[in-house]
């Protein structure tokens, strides 16, 4: 499995003055589940293009550091050579679907003809997939036909099926009711438990602070820290960077109620209950 | 003008073998009201009815007075706006001041008229400086902020969002939140089909649970969101600070973060 590391990076998109990404350093190790919050247009989908080579090879402009894929220098590789080792799952599931298959089952097996797998193969993980996002029943159904949410669960099937060593989902949730993002989270929770790296972009702060091993702070290009949750929905100067912290972070700094374990205040449901109920009631 | 809808038994399919709306009764009026429910429950079917871009198979929409199937798409549109889930949807010009100035000019505002109230709407959803910019050259947030701009122009009395909050951020997200409560106390009607449980409980007035094609719970967030078995049913979850509230033995439903500190402080 692949370490990420990110040295330096700098990237300018063309006919733009200023940087989408300026200096950017740091290392993901395989298997970590990434949060990467910000505002918009803090560089977050620009970084996530970054690690599948699309940034530069596809869009170009101006480039300066480097990613690396274990081994790989992503400039140095074509975008197909380096699809099977990272899989994207775009925010807008209308821009991922080929348009040229007729049904779910179809569009899922897309990527793995690609890749020439025996029929066998592609039918046992076309299976799976569905099985994994739980939209077997619209196996036959034409992708244009499902709802914004089933797409997106589509479209991260069709992902999961590649079977790559890094995702990158850039706010796969977006369009999914609350049940069905929580079951999107626990699906690719429990990839991130197989070992594959998981790296999300996500306006949802109280999703990312109960999932992510390490939550990434992007603004106007430049990584402003690189944390467990605890660290960084703790910080005082989040607002100042756009990012409104977890509700239950929100109540604990408002009641100055940390929680015992990390010393910070509490990110998730169960830390803030474990913070509060030494309170009365 | 004020905008009401009555809906009497509206009954709607896609096909003959699945009913997708089953008999829904509703009354809608000067209250902003969030439409929650599971994906595929029915809810952007059931708003596109009511802009007249689908028909009933049974059952009537009503609006003041007048029944919805005796007017065209067109006369609709001068009362009920809708911004749609996906801003490629809508969004056709080349520049954003000429996108959001279109919807006033089909409803018969002067073009003078309609600049004024493009300008305003695009000052309301702070991308004034915009105007001359391509909308495809903007991210999807600032896509969608230009879609709302669009129908805002064209000054309904009911206005329809189709899930607001998708790809916005803290700064996006507390400017609709502003714009929801600035058209509710300009005594529009204002409806929004959303997933986003903590914004419906800072925001709005009513919330409307609809679940397999049917009405589940109806109510002001406070009674809907106390309602933990039912909304886990309809795929659906309470706020964050009510689970919270919920888990640590409450019996008050508290819908927002200050209202819970502000209470906890008091004690």
């Amino acid at each position: 499995m692949a370490r990420i590391e990110v040295n330096h990076l700098k990237y300018r998109y063309p006919h733009t003055e200023n940087l989408a990404l300026d200096g950017v350093s740091f290392q993901i190790e395989p298997g970590e589940f990434i949060g990467i919050i910000g505002k918009n247009g803090s560089g977050k989908s620009t970084l996530c293009q970054a690690f599948t080579g699309l940034i530069p090879n596809f869009y170009r402009g101006a480039y300066g550091g480097n990613v690396k894929i274990g081994e790989i220098n992503v400039r140095d590789v074509e975008v197909d050579e380096l699809c099977q080792k990272v899989g994207i799952v775009f925010q807008n599931p209308f821009n991922q679907i080929t348009g040229s298959k007729l049904t779910v089952y179809d569009e899922i097996a897309f990527g793995l003809e690609n890749l020439g797998l025996s029929r066998k193969e592609m039918i046992r993980r076309i299976d799976d997939a569905l099985e994994q996002l739980d939209i077997t029943r619209f196996r036959d159904r034409n992708p244009f036909d499902l709802s914004g949410g089933q797409m997106q669960r589509m479209a991260i099937a069709s992902i999961i099926a590649m079977n790559p060593e890094i995702i990158i989902l850039d706010e796969p949730t977006s369009q999914l009711d609350p049940q069905g993002s929580e079951e999107v989270f626990k699906a690719v929770q429990r990839l991130s438990q197989k070992g594959i790296t998981i790296i999300m972009v996500e306006h949802k702060m109280e999703k990312i602070a109960a999932y992510s091993d390490r939550v990434m702070l992007l603004d106007e290009g430049k990584m402003i820290d690189f944390d467990t949750p605890q660290k960084i929905f703790s910080r005082d100067d989040l607002l100042e960077h756009g990012v409104l912290p977890p509700a239950f972070t929100r109540i604990g700094r408002g009641l100055d109620r940390k929680n015992a374990a990390t010393g910070e205040y509490p990110v998730t449901l169960k830390e803030a209950k474990e913070a509060l109920e030494g309170m009365a009631v | 003008m004020m905008g009401r809808l009555e809906i009497r038994d509206l009954h709607f399919s896609y096909t003959e073998n699945e009913e997708i709306l089953k008999g829904i009764d509703l009354v809608l009026d000067q209250q902003s009201t969030a439409i929650i429910g599971q994906n595929g429950a029915g809810k952007t079917t059931f708003v596109k009815l009511l802009k007249g871009l689908l028909q009933p198979t049974s059952g009537k929409i009503v609006y003041n007075g007048t029944d919805l199937s005796s007017m065209t798409v067109a006369q609709i549109a001068k009362h009920i706006g809708m911004v749609f889930q996906n801003p490629n949807d809508q969004i056709f010009k080349n520049s954003v001041i000429d996108e959001v100035m279109f919807g006033p000019m089909q409803v018969g505002m002067s073009k003078e008229e309609a600049k004024v109230h493009a300008m305003d709407a695009l000052e309301m959803v702070g991308m004034e400086k915009k105007c001359k910019v391509n909308p495809y050259d903007l991210g999807l947030s600032e896509r969608k902020l230009i879609s709302i701009a669009a129908i805002l122009a064209m000054d309904p009395e009911v206005i329809i969002f189709d899930e607001p909050t998708i790809a916005q951020d803290y700064a996006g997200k507390k400017c609709i939140g502003e714009i929801v409560e600035h058209l509710r106390n300009q005594g529009k009607l204002v409806l929004t089909i959303i997933h986003d449980m903590d914004f419906v409980a800072e925001h709005f007035d009513r919330a409307v649970v609809f679940a397999k094609g049917g009405v589940l719970l109806d109510g002001n967030p406070e009674k809907v969101f106390s309602r933990a078995e039912i909304l886990e049913k309809a795929f659906l979850e309470q706020p964050n600070v009510t689970r919270l509230c919920h888990a640590l033995g409450y019996e008050e439903t508290f819908l927002t973060t200050d209202d819970f500190v502000e209470y906890k402080k008091g004690q």
